[in-house]
């Protein structure tokens, strides 16, 4: 309980720096913000932004501010004009859950295609089917998910018109399961496949020492068959392994999401950001950056603490 | 070399068939040094209700038979021949499924570390419940009270409390206790202990060497008990064999083996005995010299070049395995035995670390 | 490392404290090796000498979005009526400089840190360790966006000006993962007898640093600069496609895969050739970082 606690407490450590670090570096922005935000504003216009924003107070004054604003939903505001502007809460409202449902599909896909097949590899190691398992698996690790999503695109989309190739709109699961899915099969496939080859190598390593172990061979002569045995006895200490990986790969999942979601126009988090830095909208930016941010740092810290619960080992 | 191979040592009861019985058993690994000839025409057999010692200073091939024995050893680089007939019936060609009808049914086996022996993600009661399961089809509750009983059969107090515990929360002696309870599970006929005490305290060795002894006894179990302590077979085996270099080369029952003593190797495994003031993993190696490479093996017999009786013959000639004229139940593999009057007395007397 | 997508993350493990001495030259390198070595070598020739080919580059309405041999052009036109092929050239030129200097940078700064942090056991080392790992808390695409966004932020800088700040921003984003994996090895190196030996004769610590650890951490950065660096192309590709990456009118495989988005559906030419390029050379990156860690025995460190 209390070692939750401290990791609680690191969770919200790390986060703070984050977006702190995130505010510091807007500082680094040449010109006022008040220009970068709103340009063609009038100097009445411009006062009015410096000050609703309280441009004059420093660093560390506006990064409280903004704090405090984050922490009671307000995320900033977005300039659409000199005068007009729309808060970012609700954007990211919006965008946030699209970005999370990819990213679980394309984990969970990642998943289902990693494990059976990391198994099989390792227990035919060296033979022709792990070959070829492993070496499809180091090649996917070498095509990065925005150019998988192209080529996807291409073949499935564009001649085969199996799936959408543009997804500017995620119909809701009550226009029917499939309609909703369909939208999502190119952009998961392309997220899940890169994560999957490097689930599958991991995994396949990490069984290869453990059907090493003695306890596989007390198995053995235990009369168990190969598929218990690796299924029951091998699988169980490497998935521990795996769950850590799967919290570390987040990070590159995160990145991965961006610039599919992008290419696909999804309304994610990703083209939010996109948007935010292409319109130079640095409040908006660093509101967006502090959410991606959570979402990292969480669930690195479940699958953590999942860890923590699910080894017997270090269970307490 | 070919051994010549005496009948079987131990008198049969008349009209009963051995357990088991190991005929020139071989069993060579491929390894990118050359060929490993880990065992090279092993022949034994084994009537139930016995023990048979296997003793002999680490690397001599004991687990590499053993596992040989139970067709454990991987099937992609190991070359084996030579026949094991268990219960009259030759198993040395079966295949892995053919094998797992036998494996923890009819033969088990206690391994040498019972820190990783056990899967440290699995409950402990699982582990044994798992092969009542699956080879005598038990349902949830009868698997369960099997294990409670098993439990308390090799002396685990609170067993209903133990059935949930995972094996990191249990001493060393206990979790060999539970190894040895998985290896009883489904009332195999041998049961092969591969060093089941190297790992443990001293304290505890006797314990569990005790248990063994017992439940073999009630079960009334063949048992092969691998080790390379002397001292531990000399109080819980009815038959010894010594092995080097992958053959056996003394081979008696136990109290004759310590009467009359015919190899220099035997003698000097006896002096490398661990006392009780040394510590529990002091190795062989007290033994003068170094174990044979079982790729290039020396010409000859294989102890020669250690051997401090060892005279010209011994380089060339490699001794075959031969009954003692004295004492049909006692075989050995030496030119120049201890006692006999060819023997001439070592020029420097034989090293004990 | 820093991956922008899926890409060459090592698998995460402790280092073992066992870790053998880098045993040398004995290992042959197989055919394998040789060809990622040869295509490698061709792409570094070609981005030294492509801009000095006098290429054509004049557009033709002709070529436009044309397909593969089209009146001789081995892979047809581009969106505005250029070679592709040529293109392609030229553009090797900014993705192997651009993750070439940004791993380069990031490994010796990184590195260097990473051996401070993992010899001296002071509280700066400790400092150091703290801020690699919240550093790393970070998603990185995020961090490497918003650096770049906010170094880039004069939209009339030159095209050199806008590679210097995709390269910086990569760079930084990569020290402390290099940083982190250098040490993670020193760790393990810094425990070993032979330092030990040279620290009881009173050598200085700066010489065991650099004399006694660093050759053995350097299989291991190499490694994972081979990843990094393929990371940082697949990261500049990226940035690209979300246009913040270099200018438009700077030719580079990100810039050809993004400005062919366009013309996905009618030229597929255009992103898949970029796209085979990039493949080839991330997986031949990929392949020799495995093979070194391979051949020196490098324990994967923690990431
Ligand atoms: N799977 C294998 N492949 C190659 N060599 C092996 C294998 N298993 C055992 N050996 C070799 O066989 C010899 C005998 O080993 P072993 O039977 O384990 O000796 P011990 O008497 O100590 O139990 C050793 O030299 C060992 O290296
Ligand atoms: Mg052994």
């Amino acid at each position: 309980m209390r070692k939750l606690v401290t990791r609680l407490g690191r969770l919200v450590l790390v986060v703070i720096v984050v977006t702190f670090l995130t505010q510091l570096l807007t500082e680094f922005v040449p010109g006022s913000l008040d220009q970068i935000l709103a340009p063609f504003s009038t100097p009445a216009q411009t006062k009015a932004i410096r000050a609703d924003l309280h441009l004059d107070d420093n660093v560390v004054v506006r990064y409280g501010r903004w704090l405090g604003d984050f922490v009671q939903g307000d995320l900033g505001k977005r300039y659409t004009g000199a005068q007009s502007s729309i808060p970012v809460g609700p954007e990211v409202r919006r965008a946030l859950p699209v970005s999370l449902e990819i990213m679980v599909w394309a984990q969970l896909v990642a998943l289902v295609i990693a494990i059976p097949l990391g198994v099989v590899a390792a227990y035919r190691q060296g033979r022709w089917l792990d070959r070829i398992i492993s070496s499809s698996a180091f090649a996917f690790l070498a095509l990065p998910s925005f150019c998988l999503a192209l080529i996807l695109s291409y073949y499935l989309g564009a001649q085969l018109k199996l799936f959408p190739s543009v997804v500017t709109r995620i119909p809701g699961w009550s226009e029917g399961i499939w309609t909703h899915l369909k939208v999502l099969v190119i952009p998961v496939i392309s997220l899940a496949l890169g994560q999957a080859a490097v689930y599958l190598r991991l995994l396949r390593s990490d069984l290869l020492s453990t059907l090493q172990q003695d306890f596989i061979a007390v198995a053995k002569a235990k009369g168990l068959t190969p598929r218990r045995i690796l299924w029951r006895h091998a699988l169980r200490p490497s998935s521990l392994t795996l769950l850590t990986v799967v919290g570390l790969q987040t990070g590159a999942l995160i990145g991965g999401a961006i610039v599919v979601e992008v290419i696909f126009g999804i309304p994610g988090m990703g083209t939010l950001i996109q948007y935010a830095i292409t319109k130079r909208q640095y409040i908006e930016l660093q509101s967006e950056v502090a959410i991606v941010a959570i979402v990292f740092v969480v669930v690195n810290f479940a699958a953590d603490y999942l860890y923590s619960v699910l080894d017997p080992r270090i269970r307490t | 070399m070919t051994t010549t191979t005496p009948e079987a040592a131990v008198p049969n009861p008349p009209g009963s068939t051995p357990l088991l019985e190991v005929r020139d058993l071989v069993t060579h690994f491929r390894s990118p040094r050359g060929l490993v000839q880990a065992v090279n025409g092993v022949s034994f057999s084994l009537q139930r209700g016995r023990t048979l010692g296997i003793v002999g200073e680490s690397g001599s091939g004991k687990s590499v038979l053993s596992r040989s024995i139970m067709g454990l050893n991987p099937r992609s680089t190991s070359i084996r021949s030579g026949q094991v007939v268990f219960e009259g019936r030759d198993i040395s060609d079966l295949d892995d499924s053919a094998f797992r009808e036998l494996w923890g049914k009819q033969m088990s086996m206690v391994f040498q570390d019972p820190m990783t022996s056990l899967n440290p993600v699995m409950r402990v009661g699982r582990q044994i419940t798992e092969s009542l399961r699956h080879h005598l089809d038990m349902d949830r509750d009868q698997a369960k009270q099997t294990a409670i009983e098993l439990l308390r059969a090799v002396r685990i107090p609170e067993p209903e409390r133990r059935l949930r515990a995972y094996p990191h929360e249990m001493s060393g002696g206990m979790r060999q206790r539970v190894v040895i309870a998985i290896a009883l599970a489904c009332g195999p006929k041998l049961l092969m202990a591969d060093e089941p005490t190297t790992a443990l305290d001293v304290t505890v060795q006797a314990q569990v060497l005790d248990l063994l002894d017992e439940q073999r006894r009630d079960r009334f179990m063949g048992m092969i008990l691998v080790t390379h302590d002397l001292g531990v077979v000399a109080n819980h085996a009815d038959e010894i064999a010594v092995m080097y270099a992958g053959r056996i080369v003394e081979k008696a029952p136990t109290s004759v083996l310590f009467h009359h003593m015919k190899m220099p190797y035997t003698q000097a495994l006896l002096r490398a005995i661990p006392r009780i003031e040394m510590p529990s993993h002091t190795r062989l190696d007290a033994i003068g010299g170094r174990p044979p490479d079982l790729v290039n093996p020396p010409a000859g017999c294989a102890f020669s070049p250690r051997c401090p009786y060892a005279q010209e013959r011994c380089f060339v000639d490699a001794p075959a395995l031969q009954v003692d004229p004295a004492d049909p139940s006692h075989s050995f593999a030496c030119h120049f035995p201890l006692e006999s009057p060819d023997q001439v007395p070592p020029a420097k007397p034989m090293e004990v670390a | 490392m820093t991956a922008p997508s899926s890409d060459s993350q090592p698998a995460a493990a402790t280092p073992v404290p066992e870790a053998p001495h880098a045993a040398g030259t004995k290992k042959r390198l197989g055919i394998g090796a040789w060809l990622c070595m040869g295509w490698l070598g061709l792409m570094i020739v070609i981005a030294v000498i492509g801009p000095w080919l006098g290429l054509d580059t004049s557009s033709n309405f002709e070529l436009k979005g044309q397909p593969p041999f089209w009146n001789g052009h081995i892979l047809g036109g581009d969106g505005l009526g250029r070679d592709l092929f040529n293109q392609i050239i030229l553009a090797t030129r900014a993705s192997i400089f651009v993750s070439f200097s940004a791993i380069i940078i990031g490994t010796v700064v990184g590195g260097f840190l990473g051996l401070i942090s993992g010899y001296f056991r002071n509280r700066f080392a400790g400092a150091l360790g703290s801020v690699f790992d919240i550093l790393l808390a970070y998603p990185p695409i995020v961090l490497a966006l918003t650096l770049v966004s906010v170094f880039a932020s004069d939209p009339s800088g030159s095209g050199f000006q806008r590679e210097m700040v995709v390269i910086i921003s990569l760079a930084i984003v990569s020290v402390p993962i290099l940083a982190r994996i250098t040490r993670a090895n020193t760790l393990v190196w810094a425990d070993r007898e032979f330092v030990h030996a040279a620290e009881a004769m009173g050598a200085s610590k700066w010489r065991i640093l650099f004399r006694e650890i660093l050759p053995n951490v350097v299989p291991a950065m190499l490694a994972f600069s081979m990843l990094g660096i393929a990371v940082a192309i697949v990261a500049e590709a990226a940035l690209s496609v979300l246009a913040v990456g270099l200018k438009a009118d700077t030719p580079s495989w990100g810039n050809i895969i993004s400005t062919g988005r366009d013309d996905l559906a009618s030229s597929p030419n255009i992103v898949f050739s970029a796209v085979a390029v990039l493949f080839l050379t991330v997986l031949s990156l990929n392949y020799l970082g495995d093979v070194i860690r391979a051949h020196f025995d490098v324990k994967e460190a923690a990431l």
